[in-house]
Protein backbone atom coordinates (compact mmCIF):
# COMPACT_ATOMS: atom_id res chain seq x y z
CA UNK A 1 0.00 0.00 0.00
CA UNK A 2 2.74 2.43 1.06
CA UNK A 3 4.96 1.27 -1.81
CA UNK A 4 2.04 2.23 -4.29
CA UNK A 5 1.89 5.41 -2.63
CA UNK A 6 5.15 6.37 -3.25
CA UNK A 7 5.49 5.35 -6.57
CA UNK A 8 2.47 7.43 -7.67
CA UNK A 9 4.04 10.40 -5.68
CA UNK A 10 7.51 10.13 -7.47
CA UNK A 11 5.81 9.52 -10.52
CA UNK A 12 4.00 13.33 -10.15
CA UNK A 13 7.18 14.56 -8.60
CA UNK A 14 9.00 13.53 -11.70
CA UNK A 15 6.10 15.45 -14.28
CA UNK A 16 6.30 18.59 -12.45
CA UNK A 17 10.07 18.37 -12.67
CA UNK A 18 9.56 17.85 -16.36
CA UNK A 19 7.16 20.73 -16.73
CA UNK A 20 9.38 22.94 -15.25
CA UNK A 21 12.28 22.33 -17.24
CA UNK A 22 9.83 22.64 -20.35
CA UNK A 23 8.76 26.03 -18.95
CA UNK A 24 12.32 27.13 -18.11
CA UNK A 25 13.60 26.27 -21.91
CA UNK A 26 10.78 28.80 -22.55
CA UNK A 27 9.62 27.02 -26.18
CA UNK A 28 6.37 28.03 -25.97
CA UNK A 29 5.46 31.80 -24.72
CA UNK A 30 4.03 31.87 -21.08
CA UNK A 31 0.42 32.38 -21.66
CA UNK A 32 0.25 29.00 -23.40
CA UNK A 33 2.30 27.22 -21.41
CA UNK A 34 2.33 28.12 -17.68
CA UNK A 35 4.56 26.59 -14.68
CA UNK A 36 3.61 24.01 -11.78
CA UNK A 37 4.16 27.09 -9.63
CA UNK A 38 1.33 29.79 -11.62
CA UNK A 39 -1.10 26.62 -12.11
CA UNK A 40 -0.74 26.11 -8.29
CA UNK A 41 -1.52 29.84 -7.68
CA UNK A 42 -4.51 29.26 -9.40
CA UNK A 43 -5.80 26.41 -7.67
CA UNK A 44 -5.15 28.02 -4.40
CA UNK A 45 -7.02 31.20 -5.36
CA UNK A 46 -9.57 29.37 -7.10
CA UNK A 47 -10.21 27.73 -3.39
CA UNK A 48 -9.89 30.62 -1.45
CA UNK A 49 -12.25 32.88 -3.13
CA UNK A 50 -14.54 29.99 -3.42
CA UNK A 51 -14.84 29.80 -7.20
CA UNK A 52 -13.98 26.22 -7.78
CA UNK A 53 -15.94 25.26 -4.47
CA UNK A 54 -19.16 26.95 -6.30
CA UNK A 55 -18.40 25.49 -9.11
CA UNK A 56 -18.21 22.27 -7.84
CA UNK A 57 -21.11 22.32 -6.02
CA UNK A 58 -23.20 23.51 -9.18
CA UNK A 59 -21.92 20.72 -11.51
CA UNK A 60 -22.53 17.56 -9.00
CA UNK A 61 -25.63 19.08 -7.81
CA UNK A 62 -26.50 18.52 -11.63
CA UNK A 63 -24.76 15.09 -11.61
CA UNK A 64 -26.64 13.98 -8.68
CA UNK A 65 -29.59 14.90 -9.98
CA UNK A 66 -28.78 13.28 -13.89
CA UNK A 67 -27.24 10.21 -12.20
CA UNK A 68 -30.35 9.26 -10.32
CA UNK A 69 -32.47 9.56 -12.61
CA UNK A 70 -30.55 7.15 -15.33
CA UNK A 71 -30.09 5.24 -11.91
CA UNK A 72 -33.43 4.39 -11.49
CA UNK A 73 -34.76 4.81 -15.20
CA UNK A 74 -32.00 1.91 -15.59
CA UNK A 75 -32.48 -0.05 -13.43
CA UNK A 76 -36.39 -0.19 -14.16
CA UNK A 77 -35.69 -0.75 -17.74
CA UNK A 78 -33.34 -3.26 -17.32
CA UNK A 79 -35.64 -5.46 -14.87
CA UNK A 80 -38.25 -4.93 -17.50
CA UNK A 81 -35.87 -6.25 -20.83
CA UNK A 82 -35.02 -9.05 -18.46
CA UNK A 83 -38.45 -9.99 -17.57
CA UNK A 84 -39.66 -10.18 -20.99
CA UNK A 85 -38.44 -12.17 -24.12
CA UNK A 86 -40.07 -10.05 -25.91
CA UNK A 87 -39.53 -6.78 -24.63
CA UNK A 88 -35.72 -7.88 -24.96
CA UNK A 89 -35.62 -8.58 -28.96
CA UNK A 90 -37.94 -5.75 -29.33
CA UNK A 91 -35.67 -3.03 -27.86
CA UNK A 92 -32.48 -4.96 -26.69
CA UNK A 93 -30.14 -4.44 -29.75
CA UNK A 94 -31.31 -0.30 -29.64
CA UNK A 95 -29.71 0.11 -25.83
CA UNK A 96 -26.76 -1.33 -27.22
CA UNK A 97 -26.97 1.29 -29.95
CA UNK A 98 -27.66 3.96 -27.51
CA UNK A 99 -25.05 3.02 -25.45
CA UNK A 100 -22.44 3.30 -28.15
CA UNK A 101 -23.46 6.62 -28.88
CA UNK A 102 -20.69 9.54 -26.98
CA UNK A 103 -23.02 11.66 -24.35
CA UNK A 104 -21.81 15.00 -26.44
CA UNK A 105 -24.02 14.00 -29.42
CA UNK A 106 -26.93 14.48 -27.84
CA UNK A 107 -25.87 17.64 -26.51
CA UNK A 108 -27.29 19.99 -29.97
CA UNK A 109 -30.49 18.09 -29.45
CA UNK A 110 -30.84 18.90 -25.91
CA UNK A 111 -29.84 22.33 -26.35
CA UNK A 112 -32.65 23.08 -29.44
CA UNK A 113 -35.28 20.89 -26.96
CA UNK A 114 -34.77 22.56 -23.87
CA UNK A 115 -32.55 25.38 -24.96
CA UNK A 116 -29.50 26.56 -23.11
CA UNK A 117 -30.37 25.84 -19.22
CA UNK A 118 -30.11 23.31 -16.56
CA UNK A 119 -32.40 20.56 -18.43
CA UNK A 120 -30.39 20.46 -21.22
CA UNK A 121 -27.54 19.48 -19.45
CA UNK A 122 -29.30 17.25 -16.78
CA UNK A 123 -31.09 15.38 -19.65
CA UNK A 124 -27.66 14.64 -21.36
CA UNK A 125 -26.29 13.56 -18.20
CA UNK A 126 -29.43 11.31 -17.85
CA UNK A 127 -28.84 10.24 -21.62
CA UNK A 128 -25.02 9.60 -20.82
CA UNK A 129 -25.75 7.26 -17.68
CA UNK A 130 -29.12 5.55 -18.51
CA UNK A 131 -27.88 2.97 -20.89
CA UNK A 132 -25.17 1.21 -19.20
CA UNK A 133 -27.18 1.04 -16.02
CA UNK A 134 -29.93 -1.10 -18.23
CA UNK A 135 -27.52 -3.29 -19.53
CA UNK A 136 -25.78 -4.18 -16.55
CA UNK A 137 -29.17 -4.61 -14.56
CA UNK A 138 -30.70 -7.02 -16.93
CA UNK A 139 -27.80 -8.85 -17.33
CA UNK A 140 -27.24 -9.09 -13.71
CA UNK A 141 -30.98 -10.26 -13.60
CA UNK A 142 -30.55 -12.90 -16.35
CA UNK A 143 -27.78 -14.44 -14.80
CA UNK A 144 -29.33 -15.59 -11.34
CA UNK A 145 -28.41 -18.98 -10.92
CA UNK A 146 -31.62 -20.85 -11.31
CA UNK A 147 -30.81 -23.46 -8.74
CA UNK A 148 -31.21 -20.59 -6.44
CA UNK A 149 -34.53 -19.94 -7.58
CA UNK A 150 -35.35 -23.68 -7.66
CA UNK A 151 -33.99 -23.76 -3.87
CA UNK A 152 -36.44 -21.01 -3.12
CA UNK A 153 -39.48 -22.24 -4.75
CA UNK A 154 -39.33 -25.92 -3.12
CA UNK A 155 -39.47 -23.71 0.07
CA UNK A 156 -42.94 -22.13 -1.09
CA UNK A 157 -41.78 -18.81 -2.28
CA UNK A 158 -44.17 -16.77 -4.20
CA UNK A 159 -43.30 -14.66 -7.41
CA UNK A 160 -42.97 -11.45 -5.37
CA UNK A 161 -40.83 -12.55 -2.67
CA UNK A 162 -38.93 -14.37 -5.23
CA UNK A 163 -37.97 -10.91 -6.98
CA UNK A 164 -37.23 -9.32 -4.15
CA UNK A 165 -35.69 -11.71 -1.83
CA UNK A 166 -33.50 -13.87 -4.65
CA UNK A 167 -33.38 -12.49 -7.92
CA UNK A 168 -32.58 -8.76 -6.70
CA UNK A 169 -30.03 -9.33 -3.97
CA UNK A 170 -28.40 -12.26 -6.49
CA UNK A 171 -28.15 -9.38 -8.77
CA UNK A 172 -26.92 -7.01 -7.00
CA UNK A 173 -22.82 -7.33 -7.74
CA UNK A 174 -24.10 -6.39 -11.45
CA UNK A 175 -26.07 -3.69 -10.50
CA UNK A 176 -23.17 -1.85 -8.25
CA UNK A 177 -20.80 -2.70 -11.03
CA UNK A 178 -23.73 -0.69 -13.41
CA UNK A 179 -23.88 1.67 -10.70
CA UNK A 180 -19.98 2.85 -10.83
CA UNK A 181 -19.39 2.59 -14.80
CA UNK A 182 -22.91 4.98 -15.01
CA UNK A 183 -21.24 7.11 -12.39
CA UNK A 184 -18.69 7.82 -14.61
CA UNK A 185 -20.37 7.75 -17.64
CA UNK A 186 -22.74 10.50 -16.04
CA UNK A 187 -20.12 12.91 -15.13
CA UNK A 188 -18.25 12.52 -18.17
CA UNK A 189 -21.51 13.14 -20.07
CA UNK A 190 -21.82 16.46 -16.79
CA UNK A 191 -18.62 17.83 -18.51
CA UNK A 192 -19.13 17.73 -22.14
CA UNK A 193 -22.70 19.60 -21.66
CA UNK A 194 -21.21 22.02 -19.17
CA UNK A 195 -18.83 23.25 -22.00
CA UNK A 196 -21.66 24.64 -23.89
CA UNK A 197 -24.68 24.96 -21.72
CA UNK A 198 -24.75 27.83 -19.27
CA UNK A 199 -24.29 28.44 -15.41
CA UNK A 200 -21.63 27.89 -13.12
CA UNK A 201 -20.38 24.64 -13.09
CA UNK A 202 -16.67 23.20 -13.69
CA UNK A 203 -17.13 22.97 -17.12
CA UNK A 204 -18.08 26.41 -17.82
CA UNK A 205 -15.09 28.06 -15.89
CA UNK A 206 -13.03 25.76 -17.97
CA UNK A 207 -14.99 27.99 -20.89
CA UNK A 208 -14.05 30.71 -19.80
CA UNK A 209 -10.75 29.93 -19.19
CA UNK A 210 -10.65 29.49 -23.01
CA UNK A 211 -12.22 32.76 -23.26
CA UNK A 212 -10.08 34.64 -21.28
CA UNK A 213 -7.01 33.15 -22.73
CA UNK A 214 -6.19 31.40 -19.42
CA UNK A 215 -4.30 28.45 -19.50
CA UNK A 216 -2.81 28.59 -16.04
CA UNK A 217 -7.01 28.05 -14.93
CA UNK A 218 -7.86 25.58 -17.86
CA UNK A 219 -5.50 23.59 -16.68
CA UNK A 220 -6.04 23.62 -12.96
CA UNK A 221 -10.05 23.19 -13.93
CA UNK A 222 -8.61 19.95 -15.82
CA UNK A 223 -6.92 18.54 -13.12
CA UNK A 224 -9.79 18.81 -10.72
CA UNK A 225 -12.05 17.09 -13.31
CA UNK A 226 -9.75 14.54 -13.22
CA UNK A 227 -9.36 14.20 -9.49
CA UNK A 228 -12.57 14.71 -8.85
CA UNK A 229 -13.60 11.70 -11.09
CA UNK A 230 -10.68 9.35 -9.41
CA UNK A 231 -11.81 10.15 -6.49
CA UNK A 232 -14.81 9.33 -6.03
CA UNK A 233 -14.31 6.08 -8.33
CA UNK A 234 -11.59 5.24 -6.03
CA UNK A 235 -12.89 5.81 -2.47
CA UNK A 236 -16.82 5.49 -3.16
CA UNK A 237 -17.28 3.32 -5.62
CA UNK A 238 -14.49 1.21 -5.94
CA UNK A 239 -14.83 0.69 -2.06
CA UNK A 240 -18.12 -0.10 -2.04
CA UNK A 241 -18.01 -2.73 -5.34
CA UNK A 242 -14.99 -4.66 -3.32
CA UNK A 243 -17.75 -4.78 -0.18
CA UNK A 244 -20.21 -6.11 -2.18
CA UNK A 245 -17.85 -8.85 -3.74
CA UNK A 246 -16.49 -10.08 -0.89
CA UNK A 247 -19.73 -10.25 0.84
CA UNK A 248 -20.67 -12.55 -2.61
CA UNK A 249 -17.64 -14.23 -2.12
CA UNK A 250 -16.81 -13.29 -5.51
CA UNK A 251 -13.50 -11.39 -5.20
CA UNK A 252 -10.79 -12.81 -6.45
CA UNK A 253 -7.92 -13.35 -4.01
CA UNK B 1 -52.00 -46.27 2.64
CA UNK B 2 -49.25 -44.97 1.00
CA UNK B 3 -48.71 -41.63 1.43
CA UNK B 4 -47.03 -40.93 -1.75
CA UNK B 5 -48.35 -41.86 -5.05
CA UNK B 6 -46.93 -41.57 -8.17
CA UNK B 7 -49.08 -43.25 -11.07
CA UNK B 8 -48.32 -43.47 -14.63
CA UNK B 9 -45.54 -40.84 -14.76
CA UNK B 10 -43.94 -39.71 -18.29
CA UNK B 11 -41.96 -37.00 -18.71
CA UNK B 12 -40.25 -35.97 -22.47
CA UNK B 13 -37.25 -33.04 -23.36
CA UNK B 14 -37.04 -31.48 -26.50
CA UNK B 15 -33.36 -31.30 -27.00
CA UNK B 16 -31.31 -28.44 -28.68
CA UNK B 17 -31.63 -30.88 -32.27
CA UNK B 18 -34.92 -30.43 -31.75
CA UNK B 19 -35.28 -34.08 -31.21
CA UNK B 20 -37.65 -35.71 -28.29
CA UNK B 21 -36.19 -37.44 -25.63
CA UNK B 22 -38.35 -39.62 -23.41
CA UNK B 23 -36.52 -39.60 -20.04
CA UNK B 24 -38.94 -41.05 -18.09
CA UNK B 25 -41.67 -43.96 -19.09
CA UNK B 26 -44.60 -44.77 -17.36
CA UNK B 27 -43.48 -44.82 -13.97
CA UNK B 28 -45.46 -46.06 -10.88
CA UNK B 29 -43.85 -46.08 -7.59
CA UNK B 30 -46.01 -45.24 -4.09
CA UNK B 31 -43.73 -44.47 -1.31
CA UNK B 32 -44.98 -45.06 2.48
CA UNK B 33 -44.82 -42.12 5.14
CA UNK B 34 -41.59 -42.36 7.25
CA UNK B 35 -40.17 -44.08 4.26
CA UNK B 36 -36.36 -43.95 3.30
CA UNK B 37 -36.62 -44.42 -0.52
CA UNK B 38 -33.74 -44.37 -2.87
CA UNK B 39 -33.85 -43.51 -6.42
CA UNK B 40 -30.48 -45.29 -7.79
CA UNK B 41 -30.00 -46.08 -11.81
CA UNK B 42 -27.43 -45.14 -14.94
CA UNK B 43 -26.60 -41.31 -15.02
CA UNK B 44 -29.57 -39.55 -17.55
CA UNK B 45 -31.90 -42.02 -16.43
CA UNK B 46 -33.80 -39.34 -14.95
CA UNK B 47 -33.88 -39.46 -11.72
CA UNK B 48 -33.68 -35.44 -11.13
CA UNK B 49 -36.13 -34.97 -13.46
CA UNK B 50 -38.51 -37.37 -11.09
CA UNK B 51 -37.07 -35.70 -8.07
CA UNK B 52 -37.84 -32.20 -9.72
CA UNK B 53 -41.50 -33.51 -10.47
CA UNK B 54 -41.91 -34.70 -7.42
CA UNK B 55 -41.01 -31.46 -5.96
CA UNK B 56 -43.47 -29.61 -8.04
CA UNK B 57 -40.56 -27.75 -10.26
CA UNK B 58 -41.57 -29.48 -13.47
CA UNK B 59 -44.55 -30.79 -14.79
CA UNK B 60 -44.94 -33.90 -15.83
CA UNK B 61 -46.35 -34.74 -19.59
CA UNK B 62 -48.50 -37.35 -18.13
CA UNK B 63 -49.51 -38.96 -14.60
CA UNK B 64 -49.73 -37.53 -11.51
CA UNK B 65 -48.58 -37.12 -7.62
CA UNK B 66 -50.61 -37.56 -5.77
CA UNK B 67 -49.19 -36.81 -1.54
CA UNK B 68 -51.79 -37.79 0.87
CA UNK B 69 -54.63 -38.34 -2.09
CA UNK B 70 -54.37 -35.27 -3.49
CA UNK B 71 -52.48 -34.09 -6.59
CA UNK B 72 -49.38 -31.79 -5.80
CA UNK B 73 -50.37 -28.33 -6.78
CA UNK B 74 -46.95 -27.34 -7.90
CA UNK B 75 -44.06 -26.72 -5.51
CA UNK B 76 -44.37 -26.35 -1.64
CA UNK B 77 -42.54 -25.78 1.73
CA UNK B 78 -44.80 -29.92 2.34
CA UNK B 79 -41.73 -31.18 -0.18
CA UNK B 80 -38.72 -29.62 0.66
CA UNK B 81 -35.38 -30.24 -1.75
CA UNK B 82 -31.60 -30.63 -1.28
CA UNK B 83 -29.68 -30.01 -4.16
CA UNK B 84 -26.07 -31.76 -5.17
CA UNK B 85 -25.04 -28.27 -5.30
CA UNK B 86 -25.61 -26.58 -1.66
CA UNK B 87 -27.44 -23.64 -3.53
CA UNK B 88 -27.02 -21.46 -0.60
CA UNK B 89 -27.99 -17.69 -0.88
CA UNK B 90 -24.35 -15.99 -0.86
CA UNK B 91 -25.55 -13.19 0.24
CA UNK B 92 -26.88 -14.22 3.35
CA UNK B 93 -24.97 -15.60 6.53
CA UNK B 94 -25.43 -19.66 7.18
CA UNK B 95 -28.19 -18.86 10.05
CA UNK B 96 -30.24 -16.12 7.25
CA UNK B 97 -30.13 -18.68 4.78
CA UNK B 98 -32.12 -21.56 7.51
CA UNK B 99 -34.28 -19.12 8.44
CA UNK B 100 -34.72 -17.89 4.59
CA UNK B 101 -37.64 -20.46 4.36
CA UNK B 102 -39.28 -19.75 7.98
CA UNK B 103 -39.60 -15.89 6.50
CA UNK B 104 -41.11 -15.95 3.43
CA UNK B 105 -43.65 -18.54 5.43
CA UNK B 106 -44.21 -15.19 7.41
CA UNK B 107 -42.74 -16.65 10.69
CA UNK B 108 -41.72 -13.98 12.99
CA UNK B 109 -37.97 -13.41 13.25
CA UNK B 110 -37.40 -14.36 16.99
CA UNK B 111 -39.38 -17.71 16.01
CA UNK B 112 -37.44 -18.44 13.02
CA UNK B 113 -34.10 -17.59 14.50
CA UNK B 114 -34.68 -20.04 17.49
CA UNK B 115 -35.37 -22.86 14.89
CA UNK B 116 -32.75 -22.01 12.77
CA UNK B 117 -30.49 -22.30 15.44
CA UNK B 118 -31.95 -25.17 16.78
CA UNK B 119 -31.62 -27.09 13.35
CA UNK B 120 -27.46 -25.79 12.97
CA UNK B 121 -26.99 -27.35 16.36
CA UNK B 122 -28.09 -30.58 15.04
CA UNK B 123 -26.31 -30.49 12.26
CA UNK B 124 -23.13 -29.36 14.30
CA UNK B 125 -22.59 -26.02 12.86
CA UNK B 126 -23.77 -23.45 15.63
CA UNK B 127 -20.50 -21.93 15.75
CA UNK B 128 -20.61 -21.30 12.14
CA UNK B 129 -23.92 -19.21 12.33
CA UNK B 130 -22.75 -15.89 11.01
CA UNK B 131 -20.26 -17.20 8.43
CA UNK B 132 -21.15 -16.52 5.21
CA UNK B 133 -21.32 -19.39 2.42
CA UNK B 134 -18.17 -18.92 0.90
CA UNK B 135 -16.40 -19.52 3.82
CA UNK B 136 -17.63 -23.21 4.57
CA UNK B 137 -16.22 -26.24 3.42
CA UNK B 138 -18.07 -27.92 0.57
CA UNK B 139 -19.31 -30.51 3.83
CA UNK B 140 -20.25 -27.92 5.83
CA UNK B 141 -22.20 -25.89 3.17
CA UNK B 142 -24.02 -29.54 2.66
CA UNK B 143 -25.10 -29.15 6.12
CA UNK B 144 -26.30 -25.93 6.13
CA UNK B 145 -28.27 -26.94 3.16
CA UNK B 146 -29.63 -29.96 4.97
CA UNK B 147 -30.41 -27.52 7.86
CA UNK B 148 -32.59 -25.27 5.26
CA UNK B 149 -34.57 -27.57 4.38
CA UNK B 150 -34.91 -29.43 7.47
CA UNK B 151 -36.58 -26.36 9.76
CA UNK B 152 -39.10 -25.72 7.03
CA UNK B 153 -40.18 -29.21 8.58
CA UNK B 154 -41.78 -30.75 5.29
CA UNK B 155 -43.42 -33.88 5.40
CA UNK B 156 -41.33 -35.35 2.45
CA UNK B 157 -37.87 -34.34 2.32
CA UNK B 158 -36.33 -34.82 -1.44
CA UNK B 159 -32.26 -35.14 -1.50
CA UNK B 160 -30.57 -35.34 -4.88
CA UNK B 161 -27.52 -36.90 -4.74
CA UNK B 162 -26.72 -34.49 -1.61
CA UNK B 163 -23.44 -35.75 -0.77
CA UNK B 164 -21.85 -36.28 -4.34
CA UNK B 165 -19.80 -33.99 -4.08
CA UNK B 166 -18.28 -34.50 -0.78
CA UNK B 167 -14.62 -36.95 0.19
CA UNK B 168 -15.35 -40.56 1.41
CA UNK B 169 -14.58 -39.39 5.36
CA UNK B 170 -17.28 -36.03 4.78
CA UNK B 171 -19.45 -38.34 3.06
CA UNK B 172 -19.81 -41.20 5.98
CA UNK B 173 -19.83 -38.69 8.48
CA UNK B 174 -22.63 -36.64 6.67
CA UNK B 175 -25.01 -40.21 6.06
CA UNK B 176 -24.63 -41.08 9.70
CA UNK B 177 -26.16 -37.57 10.55
CA UNK B 178 -28.72 -37.79 8.33
CA UNK B 179 -29.93 -41.45 9.67
CA UNK B 180 -30.03 -39.82 12.76
CA UNK B 181 -32.47 -37.04 12.08
CA UNK B 182 -33.98 -38.97 10.12
CA UNK B 183 -34.94 -41.49 13.13
CA UNK B 184 -35.01 -38.65 15.29
CA UNK B 185 -37.21 -36.87 13.27
CA UNK B 186 -39.29 -39.50 11.01
CA UNK B 187 -39.48 -37.72 8.26
CA UNK B 188 -39.93 -39.32 4.70
CA UNK B 189 -36.93 -38.92 2.13
CA UNK B 190 -36.69 -39.60 -1.39
CA UNK B 191 -32.67 -39.66 -1.99
CA UNK B 192 -30.92 -40.01 -5.21
CA UNK B 193 -26.97 -41.61 -5.62
CA UNK B 194 -24.97 -42.83 -7.86
CA UNK B 195 -22.89 -44.81 -4.53
CA UNK B 196 -24.29 -48.08 -4.21
CA UNK B 197 -23.31 -48.58 -0.98
CA UNK B 198 -24.50 -45.33 -0.14
CA UNK B 199 -27.99 -46.84 -0.86
CA UNK B 200 -27.80 -50.40 0.89
CA UNK B 201 -26.48 -48.61 4.34
CA UNK B 202 -29.11 -45.84 4.49
CA UNK B 203 -32.71 -47.07 3.01
CA UNK B 204 -35.64 -49.43 3.81
CA UNK B 205 -35.95 -49.47 0.19
CA UNK B 206 -34.42 -48.91 -2.98
CA UNK B 207 -35.69 -48.12 -6.35
CA UNK B 208 -33.36 -49.20 -9.49
CA UNK B 209 -34.14 -47.53 -12.44
CA UNK B 210 -33.24 -48.37 -16.01
CA UNK B 211 -32.65 -45.96 -18.97
CA UNK B 212 -33.63 -44.74 -22.29
CA UNK B 213 -36.14 -44.16 -21.29
CA UNK B 214 -36.65 -44.23 -17.71
CA UNK B 215 -38.19 -46.80 -15.93
CA UNK B 216 -38.29 -48.97 -12.89
CA UNK B 217 -36.27 -52.68 -13.32
CA UNK B 218 -36.93 -53.06 -9.78
CA UNK B 219 -37.48 -52.72 -5.99
CA UNK B 220 -35.46 -53.93 -3.05
CA UNK B 221 -36.56 -53.73 0.59
CA UNK B 222 -33.94 -53.34 3.37
CA UNK B 223 -35.13 -54.89 6.44
CA UNK B 224 -32.07 -53.90 8.73
CA UNK B 225 -32.18 -51.79 11.72
CA UNK B 226 -29.56 -48.79 11.98
CA UNK B 227 -26.56 -48.32 12.38
CA UNK B 228 -25.59 -51.22 9.61
CA UNK B 229 -22.35 -52.26 9.66
CA UNK B 230 -20.93 -51.70 5.95
CA UNK B 231 -19.31 -55.44 6.17
CA UNK B 232 -22.73 -56.98 7.19
CA UNK B 233 -22.83 -59.71 4.38
CA UNK B 234 -26.15 -59.45 3.58
CA UNK B 235 -25.71 -55.65 2.58
CA UNK B 236 -22.45 -57.02 0.35
CA UNK B 237 -24.73 -59.49 -1.34
CA UNK B 238 -27.32 -56.36 -2.29
CA UNK B 239 -24.53 -54.45 -3.31
CA UNK B 240 -23.60 -57.12 -5.91
CA UNK B 241 -27.21 -57.49 -6.59
CA UNK B 242 -27.91 -53.95 -7.30
CA UNK B 243 -24.50 -54.16 -9.21
CA UNK B 244 -25.61 -56.57 -11.33
CA UNK B 245 -28.67 -54.49 -12.06
CA UNK B 246 -27.21 -51.66 -13.57
CA UNK B 247 -24.43 -54.14 -15.06
CA UNK B 248 -27.23 -55.38 -17.47
CA UNK B 249 -28.82 -51.96 -18.17
CA UNK B 250 -25.21 -50.64 -19.24
CA UNK B 251 -24.87 -53.38 -21.45
CA UNK B 252 -27.84 -53.37 -22.96
CA UNK B 253 -27.06 -50.00 -23.09
CA UNK B 254 -24.41 -50.40 -24.71
CA UNK B 255 -25.59 -52.51 -26.99
CA UNK B 256 -28.42 -50.58 -28.04
CA UNK B 257 -25.82 -47.97 -28.86
CA UNK B 258 -23.87 -50.08 -31.11
CA UNK B 259 -26.47 -51.24 -33.06
CA UNK B 260 -27.78 -47.82 -33.69
CA UNK B 261 -24.44 -46.35 -34.05
CA UNK B 262 -22.83 -49.43 -36.88
N1 LIG C 1 -34.54 -29.11 -19.13
C1 LIG C 1 -34.11 -30.10 -19.92
N2 LIG C 1 -34.13 -29.96 -21.27
C2 LIG C 1 -33.71 -30.94 -22.08
N3 LIG C 1 -33.24 -32.11 -21.64
C3 LIG C 1 -33.20 -32.32 -20.32
C4 LIG C 1 -33.62 -31.33 -19.39
N4 LIG C 1 -33.45 -31.80 -18.13
C5 LIG C 1 -32.94 -33.04 -18.28
N5 LIG C 1 -32.79 -33.36 -19.59
C6 LIG C 1 -32.31 -34.63 -20.11
O1 LIG C 1 -33.05 -35.66 -19.51
C7 LIG C 1 -32.23 -36.76 -19.19
C8 LIG C 1 -32.40 -37.10 -17.73
O2 LIG C 1 -31.85 -36.07 -16.95
P1 LIG C 1 -31.75 -36.17 -15.38
O3 LIG C 1 -31.03 -34.97 -14.93
O4 LIG C 1 -33.08 -36.42 -14.81
O5 LIG C 1 -30.82 -37.46 -15.20
P2 LIG C 1 -30.23 -38.09 -13.86
O6 LIG C 1 -30.73 -39.48 -13.78
O7 LIG C 1 -30.49 -37.20 -12.72
O8 LIG C 1 -28.69 -38.12 -14.22
P3 LIG C 1 -27.45 -37.90 -13.23
O9 LIG C 1 -27.32 -39.15 -12.45
O10 LIG C 1 -26.31 -37.71 -14.17
O11 LIG C 1 -27.75 -36.71 -12.39
C9 LIG C 1 -30.84 -36.39 -19.59
O12 LIG C 1 -30.54 -36.99 -20.83
C10 LIG C 1 -30.87 -34.91 -19.73
O13 LIG C 1 -30.00 -34.49 -20.74
MG1 LIG D 1 -29.26 -35.94 -11.51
Amino acid sequence: MMKQFMLRVAFILFIIVVWQILFILNIWPEFLFPSPLMVANTLSDGFKDGTFIQAIGASFRRLLLGYLISIIFGTLLGILIASNKIIEEMIGPFILALQSIPSIVWLPLALLWFSLGETAIISVVVLGGTWNMVINSSTGIKNVQPILIRAAQTMGINKIQLFWKVILPASIPHLITGMRLSWAFSWRALMAGELIGSGDGLGQILMWGRDMGNMSLVISVILLIGSIGYLTDNFIFKKFEDKVLNRWGLDVK
Amino acid sequence: MAFLKIRNLSKHFIQQDKKELEVLKDINLEINNKEFVTLIGPSGCGKSTLLNILAGLITPDTGKVLLNNRIIPGPGKDRVMVFQEAALFPWLTVIENVMFGLKINNIDKNTAYEKALKQLKAVHLANFKDSLPHQLSGGMKQRVAIARALVMDPDILLMDEPFGALDEQTRLILQKELIDIWLDTQKTIIFVTHNIREAVKLSDRIVVLGTNPGYIIDEIKIDLPHPRERENPYLVKLENRILKLLQNQMNTVGVYDEAVYA
